[in-house]
């Protein structure tokens, strides 16, 4: 290939680029503006003998020529720098090679193993990289492969043939499972949710990266991913609007960097293949000081003592002989694995199955079911069958099994039999922790791993997967580490920049692997359990789950919280076993379950439909079994599964009612137009600006209720990615709006909020307080109309009276003081109705409650938390699980703020203080606290919300709830909750 | 007010024997100022140290979702704690506490309960507040007291902007922080003497110091592409927070610019005027703020001018008053939250000496940075071509490698 240079730096000399990136490394070498030799290799983490063996590998190319060399990529500054080598940061060396091969190009998008890049050349030259939430690239990408039991070019293949794209959270690669997950096992092709990955990268990709800036011109798409997957290249193009000619997919796609990182060396000192390989030599002796840990084992023999110790605790597993008589079958059906146990009367296993889902739950339980009937044929009288996990309803429903029941239950009762007196659960499975503390033999308390604390197993096999290794050869290899690297504990994703720091310092496989099972287990304990001690978490733990069957992990753990716990032979199955044991529990005569001819005959259909029971368009799986037995899932509340509810079943929901409330202000005509966006602070005070303005003879348009399709249509322009979701819902707020045409937006800057005398202080939070100066900032389509934020003093009428007049009095004519104080006056009334109707709504439905023998949940969060994009109909989950929700401000009327060790400043924040004091002092009611994702105040308020209740003995409940939700996990939640209470006896 | 659990107070017998530990953000800084509690008899103890640890000490004490400068401090204190060197039953805890509508408020409740996670609840936590909200017996802060802190602040402005503007032009190695330590010394031992804490004595040794400084420049033209650091305050002034920002800039051969510390103060005591004009409520302190904003403007004009007239060679400190006007168009001065439009106003000034390259240092995830940081970069590069402005996250995850690549390709379009 010919190197067009415009510069003509490189017309009579050899130039060579290397590009480490963080899983591969290339070398190009470009001899008089011909490139000569290209190479792309993975690294494995042995960066800098990789380079050594790929320079050697070309020597003969190289000798007796003296050339300049640069060394570019995220991994490739440590060995850069221990060479003597020169350094070019590879945005910058990307511009220089598209500089010069493509002159023309408008823009770059360059999609890396760990990074992603956008580069703007038109209008102000502007480089940009992904922060350090690193969603959407190619480590993503390998993730979610190895999540659907693909590999990378079948997951390509598989995508062209999409039917239709599903909405998965774009930005947090965690985020991103978790909206996978639901789709697996309902049952969504394979194809539909390969082709939705790759949506959900060009969705980072142009809303992380371009933040507010069009893309658009001649694009160029470089790097690995978009060099090898046609699919994500279809899904760019087709977002992008992209043609032939402006969507540019160069054959050098994989070498951008290292071609720029030559033309980069050009006006450097020459060296020659002696000297280079001496200074690649040299960079690998050279060890920089990383922080180490000490070795898991001293020596052979404590590893021996460990697992002598670790056999002691079996169940019989080995199938002997022919055995007839009662069985019971357990079947866990988990996130991504499916687990299944067929237990006798005894307790003894006889068959047992373990695996991935591959994407498709039904099939793998048929095919287990069918070997079991084969295997046993008659020999077995099944007594029970129960099953558990995620997948519960899918498969409970198609195989008829007799019971189900929460995870949590399974857990508990499988431990129980290992340890009858445990009091601590830690379950390290591929996709989530799960913990529970066990009290007065019931579960007391649960927690479950979050976005920022996601570390799991699927997270280590991943890493093994890439650097070559099963799990099992990667497990071996960190027992035997001499010096496990410390990786920290954030995300799976910081994790990820970890390695490649270590990488780039040069640490061993061995350590790696260690020091990945010691980060999964710190998480664990201090992100996930946030103990501080190790008498924090119980006297008798039993640690289960597929990660814990890895010995480095246990080992990490046992050294991490220094006591012995209790590690079942059949850790991986134990959800199984538990539910095979809940069976013999309550058995039957014969199970209901399908027997050998009807499992054979079963058929199973799976279509996608759009809910159209309400406006909410929830995306429907519909499952059909032998064409006649129907199960839907997805849908948010009884209207999707085609259930109709009477006014008098129908439990009293604050949230709903609320909403309904806010519907009813309609627009009157007026002589302006103007908009108010129902997003943050707006959801509480929009009955104040509504009537304020329709006073003063404005028509006011709504942007109405957030919906997904609104969140896209303003995401190109939020500038700060990591803001939480209640906030980047403003931008389609606005863009809504403006497709109104209306003369004017307004949104306040409110940093004081109202006054309600529950707290120290009474402000906003900063996001609400002040994301208009964000927005106009930001929103160039502002300008097509009037934006109104002025800072204002709701408190007081005067001062109210006097800030929007000088605002409106400044905008539009024809406005009189006497006027808007009458307004304001009617505005600041009306207010007060508004709150006084949803405190009586609070009293009748916690009257309603008692009546009718309900338990009642606050579901505590903020006004805003209302819309249904925002808390994605967890307040009808709830009813439909039997509880009457009420809202944080429905009942704190008169409630007075607890004893607080917090500042308590916030006037939306105090609520929940209170709403946390009046569950103290009912026993009917539980609280649940909604927190979105990246509320910096929420990390102050759930740990005193928690230490409200329980101060009290009351058991609390938060669910992080995001972009999107699964709802999967938080019925599971719910239902733990449920089992936990029952058990409590309240 | 809402009632708060019991929380231990400092008393004044405590005051006789105990060992009050300090953190730091800015190590000049919190030496001097804290010097005028040691003159008044008070046990002080700077916590610098900066091992591997005190973030997995913070991150098991504080929710992880807590502001990373809040868990740095924490974890540094309770190492110092743990260490053994101190007499557990005399000791002290000092943080600071500003009373805004950011969570950074929350701290010393944070650190209480952190305290009491660790069994270590009878340990007083003291308030360093000017906003009245908590009252300890055995600590109180006069109003001479205060000047002289104030002093102590300018002394600790004007050594940081000269000494940032000699390092990167040093002939002899070192030499600069040499002289930093040296002043810092001679300060904290001169300043005991009460009389050596007024006005007049103080100018002297504005041009002392600046004399020392302007030696060591000499008529060097300070040519390095310059870079400034803005940002959260604990981030952008801790080596701890930013990893070693400062010195990684040095070391790819640029000036670090960072805007001063009184400019904070400034930007504090200035809200309590806003909170007036906007919204007609605290008069008093608004008197107060004005009359106090004004005393403090002149001193820091006074060295402003010194520096102008006498030491052409160096960026004099801004005009605070001017910083502020500056962000008129981008950002209304009612956003008063954490760094709030100050953050905004100090890029804005930077921009306006010529340094075009500014870092932008915030912890992940920091609420009002969404607003006045990353928020107002799009405005500042429109409004300012060529500006080339990067956010860099801080976290306890963050690893050093992918900060400093993102702050290698903003440097690589500087020098370009």
């Amino acid at each position: 290939m010919k190197i067009q240079d415009s510069k003509n730096r490189i017309s009579d000399s050899m130039v060579i680029g290397i590009d480490i990136g963080s899983t591969t490394a290339k070398v190009v070498v470009i001899d008089k503006g011909e490139m000569v030799y290209s190479r792309y290799e993975r690294h494995f983490s042995q960066v800098r003998r990789k380079t050594l063996e790929m320079i050697e590998a070309i020597a003969d190319l190289l000798s007796g020529r003296s050339f300049t060399v640069a060394v570019s990529g995220s991994a490739g500054l440590g060995m850069a720098d221990a060479a003597g080598l020169r350094f070019v940061q590879e945005v910058y060396a990307t511009a220089e090679c598209v500089r010069c091969l493509e002159p023309d190009a408008d823009s770059v998008i360059e999609l890396g193993g760990e990074d992603a890049k956008i580069i703007f050349f038109k209008g102000g030259l502007d480089e940009r990289m992904n922060g350090s939430c690193a969603g959407g690239t190619g480590a993503f990408i390998d993730q979610m492969a190895t999540l659907l039991g693909v590999s990378n070019t079948e997951m390509d293949e598989l995508s062209l043939t999409h039917e239709q794209i599903y909405p998965i959270a774009s930005r947090c690669g965690v985020f991103a499972k978790t909206d996978i997950q639901p789709l697996i096992n309902q049952g969504a092709t394979k194809a539909d949710i390969a082709a939705s990955i790759y949506q959900a990268v060009v969705n980072q990709t142009v809303a992380g990266l371009a933040q507010g800036r069009r893309i658009d011109g001649k694009v160029m798409f470089l790097g690995g991913p978009l060099y090898y997957c046609k699919g994500l290249r279809e899904r760019f193009v087709e977002t992008l609007k992209l043609d032939d000619e402006h969507a540019v997919f160069p054959e050098y796609a994989l070498f951008a960097v290292a071609i720029g990182a030559a033309l980069y060396s050009s006006d450097g000192r020459e060296i020659d293949y002696e000297e280079l390989t001496e200074r690649l030599r040299i960079s690998m002796k050279h060890r920089e000081t990383i922080s180490t840990l000490p070795p898991l084992f001293r020596d052979r023999t404590e590893y021996q003592a460990f697992t002598t110790r670790h056999a002691a605790h079996n169940v019989q597993t080995e199938y002997q002989g022919d055995y007839k008589g009662d069985a019971y079958i357990g079947i866990d059906c988990g996130s991504t694995t499916t687990k299944l146990v067929v237990m006798t009367d005894r307790c003894e296993i006889i068959y047992t199955y373990y695996s991935s889902n591959k994407g498709n739950p039904v099939s793998i339980v048929r095919e287990q079911m069918n070997k079991i009937y084969d295997l046993f044929g008659k020999n077995l009288t099944i007594r029970g069958c129960a099953v558990t996990g995620y997948g519960e309803e899918l498969i409970r429903t198609a195989f008829h099994i007799d019971y189900g029941l929460v995870e949590t239950m399974a857990h508990y009762t499988a431990a129980k039999f290992f340890d009858k007196d445990v009091d601590f659960i830690l379950d390290i499975g591929g996709q989530d922790i799960k913990c529970f503390k066990i009290r007065n033999n019931s579960i007391d308390s649960i927690m479950l791993n979050e976005a920022c604390s996601s570390g799991c197993g699927s997270f280590i096999e991943t890493f093994a997967k890439s650097m070559g290794y099963t799990v099992e050869e990667f497990a071996r290899q960190g027992i035997t580490s001499h010096a496990p690297v410390d990786l920290g504990t954030r995300c799976t994703v910081f994790m990820n920049s970890s390695v490649k720091q270590a990488q780039k310092d040069g640490a061993s496989v061995q350590d790696i692997s260690a020091g990945l099972s010691l980060s999964v287990v710190k998480n664990a304990i201090y992100k996930v359990i946030r103990a501080t001690s190790p008498d924090e978490l119980g006297q008798r733990i039993v640690v289960q789950g597929g990660t814990f069957m890895n010995d480095a992990v246990l080992r990490c753990f046992e050294k991490e919280i220094g006591r012995e716990v209790v590690r079942p032979n059949i850790a991986g199955l134990m959800g199984a076993f538990g539910a095979a044991l809940f069976a013999r529990e309550h058995k039957k005569d014969i199970s209901s379950v399908l027997n050998a001819e009807e499992v054979r005959n079963l058929r199973h259909e799976s279509r996608s439909a759009v809910c159209k029971g309400c406006t909410n368009n929830c995306r429907l799986t519909v499952n059909l079994f032998n064409g006649k037995e129907r199960l839907i899932s997805g849908n948010q509340c009884e209207k999707g599964a085609g259930i109709r509810l009477s006014d008098d079943e129908r439990l009293p929901n604050l949230y709903a009612f609320k909403r309904d409330l806010l519907e009813a202000y309609q627009p009157q005509k007026g002589r302006y137009k103007i908009g108010l966006p129902l997003a943050l602070g707006m959801y509480e005070l929009y009955p104040l600006w509504h009537t304020v303005f329709t006073q003063l003879g404005f028509e006011v348009v709504s942007s109405g209720f957030s919906t997904r399709k609104l969140y896209q249509k303003g995401q190109f322009s939020i500038p700060s990615d990591t803001a939480c979701y209640p906030a980047k819902l403003m931008h389609g707020h606005i863009e809504t709006l403006l497709d109104e045409n209306v003369d004017a937006v307004f949104y306040p800057s409110l940093t004081y909020n109202i006054n309600e005398n529950k707290g120290d202080n009474h402000y906003n939070c900063p996001v609400v307080a002040y994301y208009s100066e964000l927005l106009a900032g930001n929103m160039d389509s502002l300008s097509r109309t009037r934006f109104l934020y002025p800072y204002l003093n709701i408190n007081s009428e005067k001062e109210l009276t006097r800030g929007l007049y000088g605002c409106l009095s400044a905008h539009f004519e024809g406005i009189a003081p006497a006027a808007v104080r009458k307004a304001v006056r009617e505005g600041v009334a009306e207010y007060k109705r508004h709150m006084g109707r949803i405190y009586a709504e609070g009293k009748r439905a916690v009257e309603f409650a008692k009546a009718h023998n309900k338990r009642v949940m606050i579901l505590a969060g903020r006004p805003y938390h209302i819309d249904p994009e925002i808390c994605h109909g967890i307040d009808k989950l709830a009813t439909s699980l039997d509880f009457v929700v009420v809202s944080e401000d429905s009942i704190t009327e008169d409630i007075t703020p607890p004893v607080l060790n917090v500042l308590n400043q916030w006037t939306y924040h105090s609520r929940m203080y209170a709403a946390a004091k009046y569950a103290t002092e009912h026993d009917d009611t539980q609280l649940v606290q909604l927190v979105s994702f990246g509320c910096g105040v929420d990390a102050v308020t759930t740990d005193e919300v928690r230490a409200i209740l329980e101060r009290y003995d009351k058991l609390y409940t938060q669910i992080k709830i995001d972009e999107i939700t699964n709802l999967g996990a938080v019925r599971i939640r719910l239902r733990s909750l449920i089992g936990a209470l029952e058990e409590r006896g309240s | 007010m809402t009632e708060k659990s019991e929380y231990i107070k400092f008393t004044k017998e405590m005051k006789r024997d105990y060992t009050i530990l300090v953190p730091t953000m800015l190590p000049i800084h919190f030496k001097l100022i804290s010097n005028v509690l040691v003159s008044k008899g008070y046990k002080i103890d700077f916590l610098e140290a900066t091992d591997g640890d005190i973030k997995e000490s913070g991150l098991r004490y504080v929710h992880n979702d807590t502001c990373y400068p809040a868990l740095l401090v924490i974890g540094q204190l309770m190492n110092a704690i743990n260490s053994g060197r101190y007499d557990k039953d005399k000791l002290a805890l000092l943080i600071t506490q500003t009373g805004g509508g950011c969570r950074a408020s929350n701290y010393i409740y944070l650190l209480r309960k952190a305290l009491k996670k660790a069994g270590y609840g009878h340990i007083p936590v003291i308030s360093l507040n000017f906003g009245g909200l908590e009252h300890h017996p055995g600590f109180k802060i006069s109003v001479p007291m205060l000047y002289k802190m104030l002093y102590c602040a300018f002394y600790g402005d004007l050594m940081m902007l000269m000494a940032n503007q000699c390092r990167p032009y040093e002939k002899n190695p070192g030499e600069t922080d040499a002289l930093v330590r040296q002043w810092t010394e001679r300060l904290l031992e001169e300043n005991r003497d009460p009389r050596n804490m007024r006005y007049k004595h103080v100018k002297e040794n504005y041009r002392l110091m600046a004399d020392d400084f302007a030696a060591i420049l000499g008529d060097t033209v300070r040519d390095k592409v310059k870079v400034g650091i803005v940002g959260e305050i604990y981030v952008k002034f801790s080596p701890l927070g930013n990893n070693n920002l400062e010195s990684f800039l040095l070391s790819e051969g640029v000036e670090p610019v960072v805007p001063g510390f009184v400019d904070f103060c400034l930007y504090c005591v200035y809200n309590g005027i806003v909170d007036f004009d906007l919204y007609h409520i605290r008069h008093l302190k608004a008197f107060g703020s004005k009359f106090l904003y004004k005393y403090l403007l002149k001193k820091l004009r006074y060295i402003r001018t010194m520096m102008q007239e006498h030491y052409p060679n160096f960026m004099p400190m801004a005009d605070f008053d001017e910083t502020r006007k500056k962000i008129d168009g981008y950002i209304g001065i009612g956003a008063k939250m954490g760094e709030g439009w100050l953050l905004t106003a100090e890029m804005l000034e930077l921009v306006g000496e010529g340094v075009n390259n500014i870092i932008c240092t915030q912890p992940f995830g920091c609420l009002p940075n969404h607003i006045a940081g990353k928020g107002m970069m799009k405005p500042i590069k429109e409004k300012n071509p060529g500006v080339n402005i990067v956010a860099i996250d801080y976290d306890p995850g963050a690893t050093a490698i992918n900060q400093e690549n993102r702050i290698k390709l903003m440097l690589s379009n500087a020098k370009a």
